[in-house]
């Protein structure tokens, strides 16, 4: 049986598309499931860097592509999981430097020997969006909660829309106390204005920057909340259905606790 | 307790701002993205109001404007003839005549300088039409 094609994708860079992949990818390894990340931001290639696998690089994407290797040669294997590898990006090539054709090509070999094959987008709209979307079979589009954000996002939903993948949401970044004082969109205006379906929710959470100093997912800290979160994100995935975690929006009883607090 | 009520009873915060200015923004781009779509929507209405009067078909203009709290959509329809109301009140369903041939009463001398787009809505012989600002 062949794999799920996901690429994760957002428009806007730094809304947290490689940290999507690498916790999501670690959470459906760590349930047993056999993993491959693709880093398509050829370029500027991080994915690697985000799990702490930078220096185990040998080969890359574009080495695949052109034959220069095979794929299961430029594959990392995170020693940490039972079944998580990671094709790196090319750090020192063009982004034009291989076609929609040949990254579809190696997608749907990683597809092959993986449950999960999970493509990490550049921002952006152009060559390296287009290879990866071109490559997957369905996509995840990541957002904060944040205007721009959210116009970019709408941006790539129209044009993954239009080639007819299936999308969901994940909303990140969310400060559930900014939302209820009014002072950042609420999970629900998110989805409103996209009106795709939600995938997860995921938090602002300080220690995703000290997880990704180490070099480790922050899904491997057994005390962290985001680890719950993107369990919950990995089995809606698989297609239970998982409740969401209710992050107030601003009622009145939200509003009369904030104005009590203020006094 | 006047500023504790207003805590209470406002919504206050930037996010409600957002999401308003969001949904204009992304209904623009959305229409700036289906150019088609627009000329289609064109071709839709000319053949309704034709139903109606004659109208001067090369010289139709779509524009999208943001109003307020809302996007509208502002049709400027230049009307060629207007038939006579026949005893009942109602407008004869006459087939409308091809633009060229029909008699210019109304419309601009040909090779006239376009107007301004607002003098010419002014004028009120345009066809306004408001989009829903809600998707
Ligand atoms: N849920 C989160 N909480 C806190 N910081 C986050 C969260 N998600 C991402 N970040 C931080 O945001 C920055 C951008 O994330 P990244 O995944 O590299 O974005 P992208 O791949 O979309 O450019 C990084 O510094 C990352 O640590
Ligand atoms: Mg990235």
């Amino acid at each position: 049986m062949s794999a799920r094609k996901i690429v994760v994708t957002s428009g806007k860079g730094g809304v947290g598309k490689t940290t999507t992949t690498a916790n999501l990818g670690a959470t459906l390894a760590k349930r047993g499931k056999r993993v491959i990340l693709i880093d398509a931001d050829i370029g500027l290639r991080n994915l690697d860097l985000v799990l702490g696998l930078e220096k185990r690089i040998v080969f890359d994407l574009v080495e695949v592509a052109e034959g220069r290797c095979q794929l299961r040669q430029a594959l990392i294997k995170d020693k940490r999981f039972d079944a998580l590898s990671v094709l790196p990006a090319a750090q020192t090539r063009e982004k034009d430097a291989i076609t929609p054709e040949q990254f579809s090509a190696i997608v749907d070999q990683a597809a092959d020997a993986a449950d999960y094959v999970i493509i990490d987008s550049p921002a952006g709209i152009e060559t390296g969006f287009r290879n990866a979307v071109a490559g997957a079979a369905e996509a995840i589009v990541v957002t904060t909660p944040e205007v721009s954000a959210i116009r970019d996002a709408d941006r790539v939903v129209g044009k993954i829309a239009a080639v007819g993948k299936p999308i969901r949401l994940i909303v990140n970044r969310l400060r559930p106390e900014m939302v209820r004082t009014g002072d950042m969109l609420s999970v629900e205006d998110v989805c409103d204005v996209l009106s795709i379906e939600l995938l997860g929710v995921v938090p602002d959470d300080e220690e995703v920057i000290d997880t990704t100093n180490r070099g480790e997912p922050v899904v491997l800290n057994e005390s962290n909340r985001l680890r719950a979160i993107y369990e919950k994100i990995a089995r809606r995935l698989e297609g239970e259905l998982v409740p969401f975690t209710t992050f107030d929006n601003q009622s009145f009883f939200g509003r009369l606790i904030d104005a009590l607090k203020a006094g | 307790m006047i500023e504790f009520l207003k805590r209470l009873f406002q919504k206050q915060g930037s996010s409600a701002t957002a999401k308003e200015r969001l949904r204009l923004v992304l209904m623009t781009d959305h229409l700036e993205l289906a150019p088609e779509m627009i000329d289609s929507m064109k071709r839709d209405l000319v053949e309704l109001i034709s139903r109606y009067v004659e109208v001067d078909r090369e010289r139709i203009d779509v524009t999208f404007e943001r109003q307020d709290r809302t996007l509208a959509m502002l049709a400027n329809i230049p009307i060629l003839s207007v038939n006579r109301p026949n005893g009942n009140g109602a407008v004869t369903e006459a087939p409308n005549p091809a633009p060229a041939a029909a008699p210019a009463a109304e419309s601009r001398p040909a090779g006239a300088p376009p107007v301004r787009k607002r003098k010419r809505r002014k004028k009120a012989r345009s066809v306004r039409a408001n989009l829903p600002s809600t998707a």
